[in-house]
């Protein structure tokens, strides 16, 4: 089992989360994090989905995203080759004698208070899943009363954008190229960047919807 | 796109009318009801829809798959909302595990009332998201008709499947300017039809090289309308050939490179030599549980070839050393054009020891039944006859049990599109409402439903519809009175425990007087003496729907076997008859 961050592009259309959502719930698969919201495009929306399952059913229930009429795009966010954010708003046991030790936790993981109240705060931080863990982790002997923690976002790194690569067509050959560690390899190998920290979106795989005109 | 000069405002309703008309659509099955009667009033006038009033919306269903199945065109069905579409799911269900391009329409309640649990009110979309290719919700009536022509696209192109249109009453009740042909707006929707080149040229290589192949086809073949290519690709390659339940028809029964049907019960030499192959070229089929029995033992040996128009069917279930990813009939001719360059390079597949060893297995197994020692009519032996006096042009629609099995096996299919069955999701009750959809599409062909005493009391309302409307089908009761393949389960897995599987139907209900009810001609059989006269009796009838009560023995049992979630090789070809494959033959 591993953790997969998938993004997905949707039509902008009611319905769609539930068909998305609906191929993970049939196979029984949990969705850990789920982040909608919308994109550059007025009539496009972006899911970004974790999901911790077998490389195996993940294949199937991309083949089946895919599939899906109002699915335009999904790719496979590498963690190492994407920023990955979550937002997390806590609200933390906080009388006078403890404040100043809490706000200095606060500042180390730069994080902010966005409300106080005579025996509570309430911080609001962003970050990757570590970042959050361990703040939460420190803030916890405070004394916790209420945590609302956002899906997590993410996006490749680099200049190029999800939506404007070319679509070509991801052949099942790829696929299996790709388990092989072929040199049809899924992954976008297309990609000429240098070894700039931005060529690291090498690591993000596309699953893009197959098209006609795929003549290898 | 150019508009057509006639623009008008008409209401939504006539537009969805208008819309099917131009979608080419002859033929609608269905049911009217609160919702979608705004529909109900322009259908009235139309000069080019047939709607056909069926008595149940699951008959209409059936009804539309049956008719897309024998026609190869879309299939229409219409309910109201609420129970109207709930009705449908079953057939709904059914076309999307067979890939039956299937249009449904469904009224839904005034879309300010979406939400309320407004009277006869069901949220069909949601019910329905998992069993359609694509659905559609619809509100407003300048949608309705882009909303038509998309379905009928998404349903008949890539891989076929069903489609549902709800459409709100309001929607059907406000104004629109119709306007034909529509803009089609699917981003999203992009099957692929082109098989990539090279991956076909490998597929021939490894077809010259193998020394045991099995073409192994499904009904993939026959929804891209591939059986003539496909018939020159396996007489070129001379490889043997195994139809599945689904691809029944596609190929010849009576051409000496058929070994027949895969599967639990598949014929002794189609499972073994896919057992022992060294190379399958699957096209259009989808490596079914029933088909591999346990997957893991299955083909322990072959490389696999696997087209297939859907992506996702590949490597779903046995992973492909050769994934194609296309439409059957342009990567079955490619195919032909890369096996014929390899001939013509003085390339070309050996069989021959893999003939004899087939040829045994096909002569030491053959398909077989016993007759009763009581002289009762042997179920397999009516079906046989039937078979054989209706002739290779008639279209036979099974249910689903013990009787499909048998008229998968016993009647000798030469002709595509003649075998209509319910393969994937094994709905009983299919068959009269498939035939009577069938009968509908080709009015000039006979159409038989073999069906059995449990299937035909799911859906025999639709004898009414048959009679009323001059669609005049054969049904054939294979009357044993029980759940058979139910009950050969228990004599088999469950210590011959025969809970809940007699349904005393010798005795009630009087199938007889019942299809006379129905205005129906009703006949009976219990003797083999009478086997023949009574279904050339039958065949005479051209009127009116004719239901034949074949009274057969309770204890006939569907063999060859493999018991479910166990290797191919155990396959049984009787009771506890298991056939010598020799071992070290390999």
């Amino acid at each position: 089992m591993s953790r997969h961050t998938l993004s997905v592009l949707v039509e902008n259309k009611p319905g769609v989360l539930t068909r998305v959502a609906g191929l993970f719930a049939r196979r029984d698969f949990n969705i850990e994090s789920l982040a909608v919201g919308p994109t550059e495009h007025e009539d496009v929306s972006r899911i970004t989905l974790v999901v911790t399952v077998e490389e195996h059913p993940l294949e199937q229930v991309t083949k089946q995203l895919n599939k899906l009429v109002n699915v335009l795009k999904i790719v496979e966010l590498d963690s190492s080759a994407s920023v990955q954010r979550e937002l997390l708003l806590v609200k933390v046991r906080c009388d006078q004698e403890i404040r100043a030790e809490v706000l200095a936790t606060v500042q180390l993981f730069r994080a902010k208070v966005v409300d106080v109240a005579t025996d509570a705060v309430t911080v609001e931080a962003t970050g990757d899943r570590e970042k959050i863990e361990a703040l939460l982790r420190v803030l916890e002997p405070f004394g916790i009363k209420e945590l609302v923690q956002s899906g997590m976002v993410a996006i490749g790194r680099g200049s190029r954008s999800i939506a404007d690569r070319p679509l070509r067509a991801v052949t099942p050959e790829d696929v299996r190229a790709h388990h092989d560690g072929g040199p049809h390899s899924a992954h976008s190998a297309h990609n000429g960047h240098s070894a700039a920290p931005g060529a690291r979106d090498t690591h993000n795989r596309t699953h893009r919807k197959q098209v006609s005109d795929h003549h290898g | 796109m150019t508009d057509r000069s006639d623009q008008q405002a008409i209401s939504g309703a006539a537009s969805l009318i208008r819309a099917l008309e131009e979608s080419g659509v002859d033929t609608v099955f269905g049911i009217p009801g609160g919702a979608i009667l705004p529909a109900y009033d322009p259908l009235l006038d139309s000069t080019r829809l047939r709607h056909i009033l069926v008595r149940h919306e699951q008959g209409a269903g059936h009804a539309a798959t049956g008719y897309a199945q024998a026609t190869g065109r879309v299939g229409v069905c219409m309910a109201t909302s609420g129970p109207g579409a709930t009705n449908l799911v079953t057939p709904i269900a059914d076309a999307h595990m067979d890939s039956v391009p299937l249009v449904a329409i469904t009224g839904q309640v005034a879309s300010t009332h979406i939400g309320t649990d407004a009277f006869q009110e069901a949220d069909i979309v949601g019910i329905t998201l998992p069993i359609t290719k694509h659905s559609f919700l619809v509100s407003r009536a300048d949608e309705i008709a882009r909303t038509v022509a998309e379905a009928f696209h998404i349903a008949s192109t890539g891989r076929p499947g069903p489609v549902l249109i709800d459409v709100t009453k309001d929607a059907m009740q406000s104004l629109t300017d119709f306007s034909w042909p529509v803009e089609l707006n699917l981003p999203g929707y992009r099957p692929v039809s082109k098989p990539h080149a090279k991956q076909v040229r490998e597929a021939a290589r490894m077809l010259t090289e193998a020394k045991r192949p099995v073409l192994y086809i499904g009904g993939g073949v026959l929804k891209a309308r591939a059986t003539t290519e496909f018939r020159v690709l396996a007489e070129l390659t001379e490889a043997p050939v195994v139809t599945t339940l689904m691809a029944r028809g596609a190929f010849p029964d009576s051409h000496p490179l058929h070994l027949g049907m895969p599967g639990m019960h598949g014929t002794v030499a189609a499972v073994t030599a896919l057992q022992k192959a060294d190379l399958i070229v699957a096209l259009g089929t989808r490596f079914d549980d029933r088909v591999t029995g346990k997957l893991s033992s299955f083909a322990p040996n072959a490389k696999v070839v696997h087209a297939d128009i859907d992506p996702a069917e590949i490597s779903k279930n046995r992973t492909a050393d050769v994934p194609i990813v296309g439409d059957c009939r342009e990567v079955i001719a490619d195919l032909v054009v890369a096996v014929q360059a390899e001939h013509a390079a003085g390339r070309r597949g050996d069989y021959a020891g893999w003939w004899q060893q087939l040829n045994a297995w096909r002569r030491t197994y053959p398909l077989g039944y016993e007759l009763p020692k009581d002289g009762s009519l042997a179920p397999q032996q009516v079906i046989e006859r039937l078979g054989e006096i209706a002739g290779p042009e008639t279209i036979f629609a099974a249910g689903v049990g013990q009787h499909q099995m048998w008229a998968s096996q016993f009647i000798s299919y030469e002709n595509p599109y003649t075998w209509l069955n319910s393969g994937g999701a094994g709905t009983m009750g299919y068959a009269v409402p498939a035939a009577m959809g069938a009968k509908v599409g080709m009015p000039d062909r006979t159409v038989w439903a073999i069906d059995g005493d449990g299937c035909f009391q799911m859906t025999n309302q639709e004898l009414a519809t048959c009679a009323i409307n001059d669609i005049p089908i054969k049904v054939a009761v294979i009357n044993n009175g029980t759940l058979g393949m139910v009950r050969q389960w228990q004599t088999l897995f469950y210590g011959k425990r025969y809970s809940n599987t007699d349904l005393h139907s010798r005795r009630i209900p009087d199938f007889v007087k019942l299809a006379e009810a129905y205005g129906c001609v009703g006949l009976r059989c219990e003797s083999p003496d009478d086997l023949d006269k009574t279904i050339e009796q039958a065949m005479a009838v051209d009127d009116a729907p004719v239901v034949v009560d074949f009274v057969v023995h309770q204890d006939a049992m569907v063999w060859p076997m493999v018991p479910s979630g166990v290797s191919n090789d155990e396959i049984l070809a009787a009771q506890d008859v298991r056939p010598d494959f020799g071992d070290g033959e390999e």
